[in-house]
């Protein structure tokens, strides 16, 4: 009896260390991922990188035989137009499918719906990017006869298809969490349904819908394969949306391969690392302050 | 799985070599195991390089070559490592790594010249330009070129309604680019650099694929991958030279001005079952699958000199 009991108490002990593991890991793994990417690039971020020029440089000229330069100015400007012009296209439209499937549609278009935007996030990047490079190419040329159809325009409809089905599936949860008793009174007070949406249900749904939008900039931030295919990976300050341009993340994945490890090249490139990563940070950050000054109200 | 696989094998191979040594060859009967060659490197030349280790495999059943791409400096990088028999490169090894090489597994690295290939400077198939010269493709491709638009080289393209010039190009890591940034910075007498701007592909066959369905566009790559969807241009070395085509003769005439020769690199002088695969390479059977390859094979007076001579 005794023994059974202090089996049943080791069990129970060994069963929480295990759920506080799993509950930690996510940090531990981030901390552990950080380290090694900053510890690669470190050496020669602290020693030799002139880090006013990396930041405000659009010359990238990693493998120059007379004068090697690394300015990612250009690579910012585009990781952000391709992220910028994605959000403007996602968010209306993945808002307002959200709103759609959880508020006018029927039951069975609803399930229909639903099921075909799952299917839309099973897509891999790069069968999206190669949509880009071989599909959405001619037809932008055809369409606005620009020189060519790698552009922002065609990296920033990529993106926004594939940020879509985010927004839409975590916009329709936190519109499913509002309780039926907010749209019941709505109803009551004589709302029409345009009323009910934009004076109850948004207010009340607010931070689920912004943790939407911000998981959608964080795929259009951190997207690498398609942005590669499609944006033409062109070393290029935009001026319009016909432009190409090169992402932070496509440089990363173009280049890192065949840099000779511990080069200079290879540091910088692990310095990009570290430039994204800042900017995932605050725009995580940003979030969070956001969210708590709502509910601070 | 194919490299536990491999490594299994490779293990396998050299016990059974430790297993004869130690019996002094008195087995007779035991099963002989397969010697592997590896070989890694240049993406323009992977395909040439696969077509050789399967022909290959028929020849010598003693032997298997193991081939994998990844680039030119990918290959040389794994030679440094000495993780890799043979290292394909489109381009010359440079002298630093050489050096890496050589404080690095004691071995200076051995070049072999094994065939050569012509780089073709593409256009989309409905552009009436017809041919260039070295200077023009600087003054297009070159940092501050002057050349951004089709009516500056004497055509009107009709299907480019812009008339900009799109200049398609590799990642700054590949041979082929190297290879390229080198010939045009020789025609202006200067270390040039690629005027920025320009879309990069990551592939030799990328690059005619883009080309194909641009009017706009110009690209370079290997000859070899040329399709009907795009057309080769003449190139001339000055405006008074004559132009020629990318074609085995006019390469292996060294009349056609971007050809370049490929490489394969050995860690110090390779052990005599890669020098037996290299020498098969240089004969008439390995060099017929360069020209199969869409590349160019080493004229034959010269073949039988290089294949002995590092």
């Amino acid at each position: 009896m005794i023994n059974r009991r202090r089996f049943e108490t080791l069990i129970e002990r060994l069963i929480e260390g295990v759920v506080w593991f799993c509950g930690i890991s996510a940090i531990v793994f981030v901390a552990l991922i950080f380290i090694f990417v900053f510890r690669e690039g470190a050496g020669y971020l602290f020693k030799g990188l002139n880090l006013r020029e990396f930041l405000t440089s659009p010359e990238w000229y990693p493998t120059s035989a007379a004068n090697k330069r690394y300015g990612v100015l250009a690579l910012i400007a585009g990781t952000f137009s391709v992220t910028a012009l994605a959000m403007m296209i996602a968010v209306p439209f993945g808002l307002g499918a959200a709103i759609f499937i959880s508020e006018f549609c029927g039951a069975k278009l609803k399930e229909t719906l639903k099921v075909v935007i799952e299917l839309l996030a099973a897509i891999p990047s790069v069968v999206w990017g190669f949509i880009g490079l071989t599909v959405m190419n001619p037809i932008i040329i055809e369409v606005f006869h620009a020189p060519i159809g790698l552009t922002v325009l065609n990296g920033g409809i990529i993106l926004a298809l594939m940020s879509v089905p985010i927004i839409v599936s975590i916009g329709e949860d936190s519109l499913k969490a509002v309780p039926d008793s907010y749209r019941e009174a709505a109803q009551a007070l004589g709302c029409t349904r345009w009323q009910l949406v934009f004076r109850v249900l948004l207010p009340a749904a607010k931070n689920g819908l912004l943790a939407a939008v911000l998981l959608g900039i964080g795929r259009g931030v951190g997207e690498t394969m398609a942005v590669l295919m499609a944006t033409g990976h062109a070393v290029n300050l935009p001026t319009s949306l016909l432009d190409s341009v090169r992402t932070l993340t496509a440089t990363i994945a173009a280049e890192l391969g065949e840099a000779p490890v511990g080069s200079e090249h290879y540091q910088v490139l692990f310095i990009i690392g570290i430039l994204l990563f800042t900017i995932t940070f605050v725009v995580n950050l940003v979030a969070d302050l956001v969210v708590r000054g709502i509910r601070g109200k | 799985m194919t490299s536990k696989k491999f490594g299994r094998r490779h293990m396998a191979a050299i016990a059974a070599l430790a297993l004869v040594a130690l019996l002094g060859c008195g087995g007779g009967g035991s099963k002989v195991e397969k010697l592997t060659i590896q070989n890694a490197g240049s993406d323009t030349m992977v395909n040439l390089a696969q077509h050789w280790a399967e022909v290959y495999a028929k020849v010598d059943t003693t032997v298997s070559v193991e081939v994998s791409g990844g680039g030119s400096g990918t290959g040389i990088a794994a030679l440094i490592n000495g993780t890799v028999d043979l290292a394909n490169s489109s381009r010359k090894i440079h002298a630093d790594e050489s050096e890496r090489a050589r404080s690095n597994t004691g071995n200076v690295p051995v070049e072999y010249i094994v065939g050569y290939d012509a780089l073709a400077v593409y256009v989309h198939k409905d552009n009436p330009l017809e041919e260039i010269t070295l200077e023009q493709l600087a003054e297009i491709y070159g940092a501050g070129g002057t050349i951004t638009k089709w009516s500056q080289l004497g055509v009107n393209n009709a299907a480019c309604a812009k008339d900009e010039i799109i200049r398609v190009s590799r990642q700054s890591n590949s041979g082929t680019y190297e290879y390229f940034r080198e010939a045009i910075s020789h025609a202006k007498g200067q270390t040039l650099d690629f005027k920025l701007g320009s879309v990069d592909m990551n592939g030799s066959k990328d690059v005619v694929e883009l080309v194909a369905k641009t009017p706009c566009a110009i690209g370079y790559s290997g000859m070899g991958y040329a399709t009907p969807e795009v057309k080769m241009l003449r190139v001339k070395r000055t405006p008074s030279d004559p132009a020629y085509p990318p074609t085995v003769a006019t390469t292996q005439a060294q009349t056609y001005p971007i050809a370049r020769p490929l490489y394969m690199y050995a860690s110090g002088s390779p052990s005599p079952h890669v020098q037996r695969y290299l020498d098969w390479i240089h004969s008439a059977a390995g060099q017929k699958l360069v020209e199969e390859s869409g590349y160019v094979p080493i004229p034959h007076d010269a073949a039988g000199e290089n294949a002995g001579n590092p």
